[in-house]
């Protein structure tokens, strides 16, 4: 439990967050630092791949873990973020990566607003079906879009040097994947000290009762879906570019839905810091086991440490840590 | 003393049930009002067409004056009606002084008057438990509760929306006497700080003591309306309660 007096502070209107943004931006300076430092191609894929699951699991953790609302639908997101990019590379393929992303974002911002109208009436497993079943609605509409490859995929050629940076291009993507996850975090940090976070938890513990308590629950459920869905597609758009050809089974890979789940509650998600420590933890993992066992056991780490932390630890590490205090 | 809610006509159906047929009901300002009627015989019903849970077919309920037909229940809730869930539905994973946080960020602070901040909502919700007796417990869970505190915990929860009438759904149901004692002396408490209050209970003595006037639901019907002690008497009423 947070103390009162921590809490105080997430009613204030003001954000407070200034502090906290630099620090993320300090913390994400020295990382990208260190791997330039490293100058391995390896350690940026790497870290690409840690960091995209940190945005992708505070994406779902906004909706999951602060609204209370399961969404099994995070390849949807995901994969509208990445196949706007596809599109983009097609007709302007001299727009520059970061601007590319945003269309993606905005798309999946604006289906996470429909599935959030689409859905309202329905909770708990019923609204996780309903993901569920936009994902395979998705991922058909996409395998069916000739423009984008359909079932055979698209290319997509990669620069080889870094646009600014210079170096190797996923480096570049690192630094994107990055900033974007400052941004996810800082979004995340600040809805836990607003009176938003609060409108949140109360959905999350009893919508009548929320409603009751002068909660307008379908507005703050809409934000939810939206900045959730928006982060998810943003997570996605340069996915393109990093695995340079994407087909529909890629975009659409149960790993990324599976990990975006498991990583926040094995993390915990009552804070924006479960998502890092379940993203960093399962995610290193999973890659070391990648290269030193086999390329099919990573997929085991997320369930096997899902089931045990489900049964043992169902508020994560960071309840663990809390509990201690 | 002038209307403070109007229902009139109200009729609520859930399939071929009729679980509301033409209720009219009228609140003053200030009037401390007991609502009673057997198992089923619509009460929570009307609760929640009245806090706008459930929409009803037909009729009207107007507050201050106001129709508030169509309107959301957390609209409702901003205008100044609060009520208390039958069975306690506190927020779980928030503690208590946050429990009273949230009807002060989504209803005080909503309205046009006053606009508090953070210092002053910790101060505003350390006052509403302390009036409950919960004062020590703000930083504790609602798992944490006795039944009894559950209840007060729900009552200062609608307390914190600050309201101009206070819906009470049986807020006393397996209580102890002294508890029941506890529970009329906040109510009344607060109706002398000038909120109207909706009583709905099944403990005779808590209605008839804390009650100005009593209202009898039967089978989705108002059978009676008047002065407590007259209402009880009433043929109608004893049949409902006791039969033939």
């Amino acid at each position: 439990m947070v103390s009162l007096a921590a809490n105080n502070s997430r009613a204030l209107p003001s954000f407070g967050g200034a502090p906290f943004v630099l620090a993320l931006l300090a913390v994400a300076a020295l990382l990208f630092g260190i791997c330039r430092w490293i100058d391995n191609a390896y350690v940026f894929f790497v870290g690409y791949v840690v960091v995209q699951y940190i945005v992708l699991g505070t994406a779902w953790n906004i909706l999951g873990g602060y609204t209370g609302y399961v969404n099994f639908g995070i390849t949807a997101f995901f994969a509208i973020g990445a196949y706007s990019t596809v599109v983009l590379y097609k007709l302007v393929p001299a727009m520059p990566l970061p601007l590319m992303m945003l269309p993606g974002g905005v798309f999946a911002a604006i289906v996470g607003l429909g599935t959030g109208y689409l859905t309202l009436r329905l909770r708990g497993v019923f609204f996780s079906i309903a993901t569920l079943a936009l994902a395979v609605v998705v991922q058909t509409l996409f395998t069916n879009w000739e423009f984008v490859g359909g079932a055979r995929g698209a290319y997509v050629l990669r620069p080889k040097l870094s646009p600014l940076i210079g170096g190797e291009y996923v480096q570049y993507l690192f630094l994107l994947m990055l900033v974007l996850c400052v941004i996810a975090l800082a979004v995340a940090r600040a809805i836990e000290r607003s009176s938003l976070g609060y409108g949140f938890a109360a959905i999350r513990d009893d919508e009548a009762a929320a409603e009751a308590a002068g909660v307008p629950t379908l507005r703050l459920k809409l934000i939810a879906t939206t900045l959730s869905g928006g982060f998810m597609g943003l997570a996605g758009a340069p996915l393109p570019y990093y695995v340079t050809y994407l087909d529909p089974s890629s975009g659409f890979n149960l790993n990324y839905a599976v990990n975006a789940i498991a990583m926040p509650l094995i993390g915990g998600t009552s804070s924006w810091l479960g998502p890092v420590i379940g993203a960093v933890l399962v995610g290193g993992l999973q890659e070391i086991l990648r290269v030193t066992i086999s390329s099919a056991a990573n997929v085991l780490v997320a369930g096997v440490l899902l089931v045990a932390f489900v049964i043992a630890a169902p508020q994560g590490i960071v309840g663990l840590f809390r509990r201690a205090r | 003393m002038s209307a403070l809610l109007h229902v009139e006509g109200l009729g609520k159906r859930f399939g071929g049930f009729i679980a509301l047929d033409a209720i009219d009901l009228e609140v003053r300002d200030g009037e401390r009002l007991g609502l009673i009627g057997p198992n089923g015989s619509g009460k929570s019903t009307l609760v929640n067409c009245i806090c706008g849970t459930l929409r009803n077919e037909l009729g009207s309920v107007s507050f201050a004056g106001q129709a508030l037909n169509g309107l959301s229940a957390h609209e409702r809730t901003r205008r100044g009606i609060a009520r208390s869930f039958q069975l306690p539905r506190p927020f779980a994973s928030l503690s208590l002084a946050e429990n009273l946080r949230i009807p002060i960020l989504y209803t005080v602070n909503a309205r046009e008057a006053g606009h508090l901040a953070g210092p002053a909502i910790d101060q505003r919700c350390r006052e509403l438990l302390a009036e409950v007796g919960l004062a020590e417990k703000a930083g504790r869970r609602p798992r944490d509760l006795t039944q009894i505190e559950m209840r007060k915990l729900e009552l200062a929860r609608a307390m914190a929306a600050e309201p101009r009438l206070l819906i009470a759904d049986e807020v006393m149901a397996g209580l102890s006497h002294g508890e029941i004692d506890e529970i009329i002396a906040l109510l009344i408490r607060l109706n002398a700080q000038g909120v109207t209050v909706i009583m709905i209970e099944h403990i005779m003595r808590a209605v008839m003591e804390f009650s100005q006037r009593l209202a009898v639901l039967v089978a989705g019907r108002k059978i009676a309306d008047g002065v407590p002690q007259d209402v009880v008497r009433e043929p109608e009423v004893v049949r409902a309660y006791l039969g033939e």
